[in-house]
């Protein structure tokens, strides 16, 4: 049942992933990456990282690609044109899809290779808020106020960049 | 382990229904109460046996022959919409609704054939963050919607629509913040059974009562979340005829409009879920009743279950009649005034309460 | 349980996709969405080594990422739309005014 749970969403994972690389509507491919996201909350669930996942939700399908959509509705963007004729679209795209899948074949070598040994069982309470939150107010307190100033710069930055006039 | 397929498959159907009528419920109340209150009759055209009381209760109007007509409509694409996204919209405007529900609680436990039944769909340790997880996807129903129809009062409609949610997200998500830590959990069953002692034996001790700011906080923006009058501006009646679902018609209107009725219970089971108790009956405990006055009388379990069901759909179904009061009551906010609530008004009002709360929690534990 | 050396493949097929998704692609936006993609392939890898080692550590570093991804979307959406006012393209062959 796990197996064939992983099988789908892998497969479904798969094949939205190449729709947002390869659709030429830029709306839909963002769509693709929204449904992306969302199958992939669905595995870190299978993972036992249930906060993970909803934050993932929120985070990303509920703030990020909603404001990629905003800027593609903004700037009212239409199908993206070809730069060149379509066979040789086709075969520079077969190259690159080349190149793509002997990278991805030399990663999996490396992890077939890999001494990962035997998953451990999971500590009481993985995968729950207490754990990540106990880590990253004690453990990870720089990098977390770090964050915070970070998010902050972000909030500020994108307001005075896309003023219109630079007023 | 079919069992336990077969009782999460009955709890979801129950959940499910359960949304589903209340839904079907509101609509009648909405045409019906509006009517009251706006001194008209209502609904009444379809009528049954020739008139055998002398007013039309409007059941077979709502119920029965809007649906079906609804149905029978034919779904009318406008030139130079994308069909694919206009198929979407209306799924991702319900979908986020209906599964929000699946983290609530709407019983204790239901003790079976030496089986205890948890009578919430999802027994999730992190509830509170996917009801809030379930509600940001809720903002792509509305865009898609807008976007999808090639139509440009849609677009104003549903660009309108998505800022006011995105705002209003933030105090929601404040306001829970604030109940979350009231109780230090994000289990939403913990929550509810957390809820079941009583001050001096008497008042019961529900969430409003800890927490009565971040309640109104909850209540408002959960309004504006479901874009329900007074913040009704992306769907805008008098001005851009449906807003973000002008170009929408038969069944995915009313999927759509279903949508909205959804969101008003969903909004009202979590305020009924955090702040006044869930399923608790005052005086009410698994064994029966433990009245003032140390007088005890014991109730059959199914009782007890039964009590605290109806009790659960009794509160969403009054706070759910409080959203359409509010609604026939007040006007329409102008979309300048309606950000400035949102984010002038509730977001640091939702932050000071969080403070607030952070400072009485530590001076209460020491 | 699906071996974990299962999930990492999949997160090295979806970082692959990726990866190929920027170079392919001509919009600046999509090429945007295939980092986005990237770098969830990446947080895929972190929750599964953590789940194989029972530690939290993989799930902060993901909580890391998802705040900096978000930061850098919202920062680089914004430099697209300053460049879309100048130019009126998203095209990443006219944003190439810094080249020799």
């Amino acid at each position: 049942m796990g197996t064939f749970a992983f099988l789908l969403l892998a497969a479904l994972l798969i094949g939205s992933a190449l729709t947002v690389i390869l659709h030429p509507n830029p709306v839909k491919s963002a769509m693709a990456l929204v449904a992306t996201l969302f199958l992939l909350a669905i595995v870190f669930v299978l993972l036992g990282a249930h906060m993970i996942a909803v934050l993932q939700i929120i985070v990303y399908t509920g703030a990020i690609m909603v404001l990629f959509l905003f800027v593609i509705m903004l700037l009212n963007l239409g199908d993206e044109e070809a730069a060149t004729e379509w066979r040789r679209r086709v075969v520079l795209r077969g190259l690159a899809g080349t190149v793509g899948g002997i990278v991805a074949l030399q990663l999996v070598r490396l992890i077939a290779g890999a001494p990962l040994g035997r998953m451990v069982d999971a500590p009481e309470g993985y995968g729950g808020a207490v754990l990540v939150a106990r880590s990253l107010f004690t453990d990870y307190v720089l990098p977390f106020e770090l964050t915070g100033l970070l998010l902050l710069v972000a909030v500020i930055g994108p307001v005075v960049l896309a003023q219109r006039g630079g007023r | 382990m079919w069992t336990d397929v077969g009782i999460a498959f009955a709890k979801a159907f129950a959940a499910f229904m359960l949304i589903l009528n209340m839904s079907a419920v509101l609509l009648w109340v909405e045409r019906k109460g509006s009517a009251l209150i706006q001194d008209r009759i209502g609904a009444n055209r379809a009528n049954i046996f020739g008139g055998l009381l002398p007013f039309n209760l409007g059941f077979i109007n709502t119920l029965l022959a809007d649906p079906i007509k609804l149905l029978m409509k034919e779904d009318a694409i406008p030139e130079g919409a994308d069909r694919t996204l206009h198929f979407l919209a209306p799924f991702l405007a319900v979908f986020p609704v209906f599964v929000t529900f699946a983290a609530m609680p709407f019983g204790d436990v239901l003790i079976v054939g030496g089986r205890e039944i948890n009578l919430q769909v999802a027994a999730l340790d992190v509830g509170i963050l996917y009801v809030l997880a379930m509600s940001s996807l809720a903002v792509y129903g509305v865009v898609l919607g807008g976007w999808a129809t090639n139509s440009r009062w849609s677009l104003l409609g549903a660009v309108r629509g998505s800022a006011q949610m995105i705002s209003y997200e933030l105090a929601l998500g404040l306001a829970l913040v604030a109940a979350v830590m009231t109780y230090g959990t994000l289990d939403m069953q913990a929550i509810a059974r957390a809820q079941g002692e009583h001050l001096g034996g008497v008042l019961p001790l529900w969430g409003v009562i800890y927490q009565p700011v971040a309640f109104l906080i909850l209540l408002i923006a959960g309004i504006a979340e479901s874009k329900r009058v007074p913040f009704d501006l992306p769907e805008g009646e008098s001005e851009l005829i449906a807003g973000y679902f002008t170009e929408y018609s038969g069944m995915k209107q009313a999927t759509f409009m279903l949508s909205d009725f959804a969101e008003t219970v969903v909004v009202a089971g979590l305020a009924a879920t955090l702040f006044f108790g869930a399923w608790q009956v005052p005086f009410l405990a698994r064994d029966g009743w433990h009245l003032p006055g140390g007088l005890f009388l014991a109730m059959p379990h199914l009782a007890v279950v039964g009590l605290q069901v109806a009790a659960f759909t009794l509160k969403v179904f009054l706070l759910c009649c409080f959203q359409i009061l509010v609604r026939w009551s007040l006007p329409r906010y102008r979309y300048d005034q309606l950000m400035d609530l949102g984010w002038k008004f509730l977001l640091p009002l939702a932050l000071a309460n969080v403070v607030v709360t952070a400072v009485v929690i530590v001076l209460w534990a020491s | 349980m699906v071996p974990i050396s299962w999930y990492l493949t999949l997160s090295a097929t979806l970082f692959a996709i990726g990866a190929v998704g920027v170079v392919i692609r001509r919009n600046v936006i999509v090429i945007l969405m295939a980092i986005e993609l990237m770098l969830n392939a990446v947080n895929l890898t972190f929750i599964a080594l953590a789940r194989q080692l029972g530690s939290v550590d993989g799930q902060v570093v993901v909580f890391f990422v998802m705040a900096v991804a978000a930061a850098e979307a919202a920062v680089g959406l914004a430099i697209i739309v300053a460049f879309f006012r100048n130019r009126e393209s998203v095209n990443v062959d006219d944003l190439a005014s810094l080249r020799w």
